[in-house]
Parts: structure tokens; C-alpha cells; sequence
């Protein structure tokens, strides 16, 4: 029983690797693009884990990173004819700068005050999409990003580009693993748990939050490159509260903490807006729903039911055994 | 955070004051540790005695009056180059990491002081070198059977043990222990007093405790607290008998 617990979540781990990298070729184009798509969010998501599972901060101004890095791929490569690893790299460092500058403000605060700030943050990308025209078009967005150029292969076609995602989001997982499995990362939880104890055990407690703030602003980034090429458009949609509301559900509705659960997140609610907007308009009047019933019926998320109904199995067979 | 580490104070208190508004919960302590020295803080509750924790750990700042730390002037330095000093603390109400088993708790007491704690780029259970750190120090409070608990599900006595290894982990030299036998059962109480006996004589220690039985046993020097003063200070023999500490401490009969 006890390795039964350890090996399910290994096992349906590499049953998703499996599906990620078979299945493409042989579903619909619509399938294969909610699955591309699906990738780029559980990238942000993943990022976003890393402040709200981690740390145990929760950002509402995630999307902003989000269109830092899209906004780099659309200025750069529509304007400037750049090629992907130029895209990437200064999408990357944008982001990272961004999350440099708005980490100085945001992380004097914590609980709700943390929310608000990086609310009012992302809200100023958004203003700044909108409003600085000369640079983002404004409300018309950028259009016609190009496929990446300047790779080995062509990416041209929906699955090739499905593939680089896959493997862009395979880099972004294990970079994220090792940050959170690290010792800086075992730091990270500590001050999740008591950021009191950490300080008079020698910790300088900020720097720890700053850095990994950085770090998932970069990580952030690094998925809106991919977003920004994915959709061969930017807007600013890409920043608006809404998207950094998705982005904290899938983490929620996932099971924060754990890397994983915010990529089964990113899925179920890429598919199921997908699904929802066939019958509805009313696409934000589900996702709060659905959110309410994580925060009331399942706190830890899909991983967390998943995890204690597997300890409770594991109970299970002990409960009959007669008492001495 | 360098400099030559003096071995004649651990830590000396000057006049030191906090103010929580018009409430003076510190008024004017003056103080000083031999390395080495054993001393309890005896004071009635409110006395100000968790607060002065507070301040020599530097998780509040003083308002008034200047603390030294092994020679270094550390009045407005941060906890956490406190603790890079040899400055460790527990606290009166249990503040370890709930969630995480009692090893790893060990593990980020361990790597707290070390250049390790940035490591970002491999897992840790590489370094070696911190779980056999972690591992001796939570056997030295007996609690190495426990390592793969999570510290939540400890019992309140394992837990009060679980915070003195973490104050030990960083080798520190001057130990603040705020009530370590606050909860605990008489049999407990007195496994606690064994192992404070037994650490390393080198270690200074300031004690916050309620247990007069335990601070006699454990300290040869006492510190009375009032309403934020000191009020007695000396041998323990001499403190006991000091009618005003009787007085404060004990109710004495009225006149």
C-alpha cells in the first residue's frame, strides 16, 4: 500500500507525459490547439505556484508578466523582424525586469495587502498596453506575429508548434522542480509556514521572496513568449484582471504547492472555457463558481482530494484489524 | 557582521527601552552576560520578559538604549545577522514549521547559516553534509525516531524539544529560551531540565521561566523583572530571599 501511494502519482505523472507527447497527432485541430494553448497556461501557472504554493503569497497581477513577455515577442518580431531566440531571451529579461521592479513594492506587503498591490501593479501594465500606443498599438493590439523563426526546424505547422511548446514547457518544469526542491527552495516553504521562525533562525527572509518573485516573473515571461507566438496576436487582454484571475484558479483549482496540480489546473480550465463558451457567454459567472467550490469543497485542490483519498486507502485495510 | 569576537561580554544590555505607546513595556534595562553565564528572567506576566526577547533578537526595535552582541553594536542590526552572530532563540508559544516533518525543520535550521540556503540549482537532498547535521541535532534532543513526522502531529512535549534543536543547529553561543517547560508535564519538565544541563558549557544562556524549581536548577544567576524594570538581580541564593522579589513574585502577605 505504502509504495501504491508513492508510485499513482508517478505513474499518472508518465501516463501524461505519454499522452502529451502521443496523442497530438492523431486528435482534431481544434483539440491540438487547446492542448498548445493548455501548455503556455500551465506555465503561468506553474510560475505563479511558485509565489502562491511556495510562499504562500497570492498575486492577482500574474497576467502582467504574462504580457510583458507577449509584448516583447509582437513588438520584436513584427517590428524589428526578430528571431525566436532574440524573442525569448528579451522577453525573459523583461519580464524579469518588471517583476524586479514591482517585487520592490509588492513584497512590503503580505495576506490581502500582497493582493492588492500586485492587482494595482498588473493593472498598470494593463494601462500601459492600452494607453502607450506609440509602443503597443493600444486598444488595437499587435497582429501578425509571425511563426519562430531562426529555429532548426520549421514550426510553422500547428504541430511542430505544438512540440516546441511541449518542450519549452518540459524546461520550464524541470527548472521549477529543481528551484522548489533546492534548498531555496525548502526556504521557501519555511517562510510559507513561519516567517518569524525563519528570520531568527538567520534567514533574510525578503531577499528569499525577492528572488523567487523575480523568478516567477521571468518564468512568466518565458510562457508569454510562447503565448504571444502561439496566438500571432497581443492585445491587452493578455493583462487584464481576468487573466490573472484564471491563472490564480488553475493554481488553486490544481492544488497549489505542488507543480503538478497547477498544470492539471491550466487543463481543466482551458477545456473547460472551451466548453462552457459553446453554450454560455457567461464564462466568468463559471469560473467564479468554480472557484468558490475549490475554496469550499476541495482547499488543496484536485492533487490534494487525490492525495488524501490515497492515504485513506491506504488506512482503509487497517481499521478491521482486532485491537490487543 | 566580521570583527574580533570579544570573550569577555555575550551580550551586554545598556539602558535599554520599548515603548508600545504610552506603555512602557521595557523601561531601562541594563544587563550583561558572561560567555558561558546561565541566568533566568523571573518577572509576574506582562513584566515585559518576552519583550525583551524580542529586542535583543531584534524582531522589534528598541526605542531607546544601545545592545551588544559579543562586542558588536547590533542596537539596529536585523534578526537575521543577529543570528549570523551566534544568536539563537525559542519561543514561549511554539513557533516551528507546522507542516513540514521535524527533519526538515532541522534541515532549514541547519542550512540557515550557511552560503547553501541560495543553492537554487540542485535538489537538496544532495548536501549530505546538512541531514547528518540535521539528524545529530534532533538525536540530541531524542527526538530521531520522529524525523519523518510532520511536526504537527508531534506531541506538545516533542514539540517544545523540537524547538530547542532548532536553536541548536547553528552552533550559537548565546541561546535565549523563552519558557521551555511552558505545558509540559512534571516528568517532561524534568527531561527538559536533563537537557539543558547537558548542552555545551561554552553556550550562554538567558531563560525566560515561570518554574522556579526549573530556573534554580538549570541557572546560577537571576534577573527580576517588574513592570518592565529590573528590580533584583544577582545569585540565585540571594534573589530568593530578596524580600521585594517575594513581594512580586510570590504575593507575600500584606503588612
Amino acid at each position: 500500500m505504502e509504495t501504491f501511494i508513492r508510485r499513482a502519482p508517478r505513474a499518472a505523472a508518465l501516463v501524461a507525459a505519454v499522452l502529451l507527447l502521443a496523442l497530438p497527432p492523431f486528435v482534431s485541430s481544434f483539440m491540438l490547439s487547446l492542448m498548445t494553448q493548455a501548455l503556455v497556461w500551465a506555465m503561468l501557472a506553474m510560475s505563479l505556484d511558485l509565489l502562491l504554493g511556495y510562499i504562500g503569497l497570492a498575486s492577482l497581477g500574474h497576467a502582467a508578466y504574462l504580457a510583458l513577455g507577449a509584448y516583447s515577442v509582437g513588438i520584436l518580431t513584427t517590428r524589428h523582424g526578430a528571431d525566436f531566440w532574440t524573442s525569448l531571451a528579451v522577453g525573459i529579461a523583461v519580464a524579469a525586469l518588471g517583476a524586479a521592479v514591482f517585487g520592490l513594492v509588492a513584497l512590503r506587503a503580505t495576506g490581502v495587502y500582497f493582493l492588492m498591490i500586485t492587482l494595482a501593479l498588473g493593472m498598470t501594465v494593463w494601462g500601459l498596453a492600452n494607453r502607450w500606443v506609440s509602443l503597443t498599438s493600444g486598444d488595437n493590439g499587435i497582429a501578425g506575429v509571425p511563426r519562430p523563426r531562426g529555429l532548426p526546424w520549421d514550426v510553422s505547422g500547428a504541430l511542430p508548434f505544438y512540440y516546441l511548446v511541449l518542450v519549452a514547457f518540459a524546461v520550464a518544469f524541470v527548472v521549477l522542480w529543481t528551484v522548489v526542491h533546492s534548498p531555496f527552495g525548502k526556504t521557501l516553504v519555511g517562510i510559507r509556514e513561519s516567517e518569524s521562525r525563519m528570520r531568527t533562525l538567520g534567514y533574510h527572509v525578503w531577499l528569499h521572496k525577492y528572488i523567487a518573485f523575480v523568478i516567477a516573473g521571468a518564468a512568466g515571461g518565458f510562457a508569454g513568449v510562447f503565448w504571444g507566438y502561439y496566438n500571432g496576436f497581443v492585445s491587452p487582454a493578455d493583462a487584464e484582471l481576468a487573466t490573472s484571475v484564471e491563472i490564480l484558479l488553475m493554481v488553486a483549482l490544481g492544488g497549489r504547492g505542488t507543480l503538478f496540480g497547477p498544470v492539471l489546473g491550466a487543463f481543466v480550465i482551458v477545456l473547460l472555457r472551451n466548453v462552457v463558451s459553446i453554450y454560455t457567454h457567461r464564462w466568468l459567472l463559471i469560473l467564479g463558481a468554480v472557484y468558490i467550490g475549490t475554496i469550499v469543497y476541495a482547499p488543496e485542490g484536485i492533487i490534494g482530494m487525490a492525495r488524501d483519498w490515497l492515504k485513506a486507502r491506504a488506512r482503509a485495510p487497517l481499521r478491521p484489524a482486532p485491537s490487543p | 557582521m566580521s570583527g574580533p569576537p570579544t570573550n569577555t561580554i555575550a551580550l551586554e544590555l545598556t539602558n535599554i527601552g520599548k515603548a508600545f505607546g504610552g506603555l512602557l513595556a521595557v523601561d531601562g534595562v541594563s544587563l550583561a552576560m558572561r560567555p558561558g553565564e546561565r541566568r533566568a528572567i523571573l518577572g509576574p506576566n506582562g513584566a515585559g520578559k518576552t519583550t525583551l526577547f524580542s529586542l535583543i533578537s531584534g524582531e522589534q526595535p528598541v526605542t531607546s538604549g544601545r545592545i551588544h552582541l559579543f562586542g558588536h553594536d547590533v542596537t539596529r542590526t536585523s534578526a537575521h545577522r543577529r543570528a549570523a552572530l551566534g544568536l539563537a532563540r525559542t519561543y514561549q508559544i511554539t513557533n516551528l514549521f507546522p507542516r513540514l516533518t521535524a527533519l526538515d525543520n532541522c534541515l532549514l535550521a541547519v542550512q540557515a547559516l550557511s552560503r547553501t540556503k541560495f543553492h537554487l540549482h540542485r535538489p537538496l537532498t544532495g548536501y549530505a553534509g546538512h541531514f547528518v547535521r540535521a539528524r545529530a541535532v534532533l538525536d540530541s534532543v531524542g527526538l530521531a525516531v520522529k524525523e519523518g513526522e510532520q511536526v504537527r502531529n508531534l506531541s506538545h512535549g516533542e514539540q517544545r524539544q523540537l524547538e530547542i534543536a532548532l536553536a541548536l543547529a547553528g552552533s550559537p553561543r548565546l541561546l535565549l529560551l523563552d519558557e521551555p517547560t511552558a505545558g509540559l508535564s512534571p516528568a517532561e519538565s524534568q527531561l527538559m531540565v536533563g537537557l539543558l544541563q547537558r548542552l555545551d558549557p561554552a553556550i550562554s544562556i538567558l531563560i525566560i521561566e515561570h518554574d522556579m524549581d526549573v530556573a534554580f536548577e538549570v541557572t546560577d544567576r537571576i534577573t527580576v523583572l517588574h513592570y518592565g524594570r529590573v528590580v533584583a538581580d544577582g545569585l540565585a541564593a540571594d534573589v530568593k530571599t530578596n524580600p521585594l522579589v517575594q513581594e512580586i513574585y510570590l504575593g507575600a502577605a500584606e503588612p
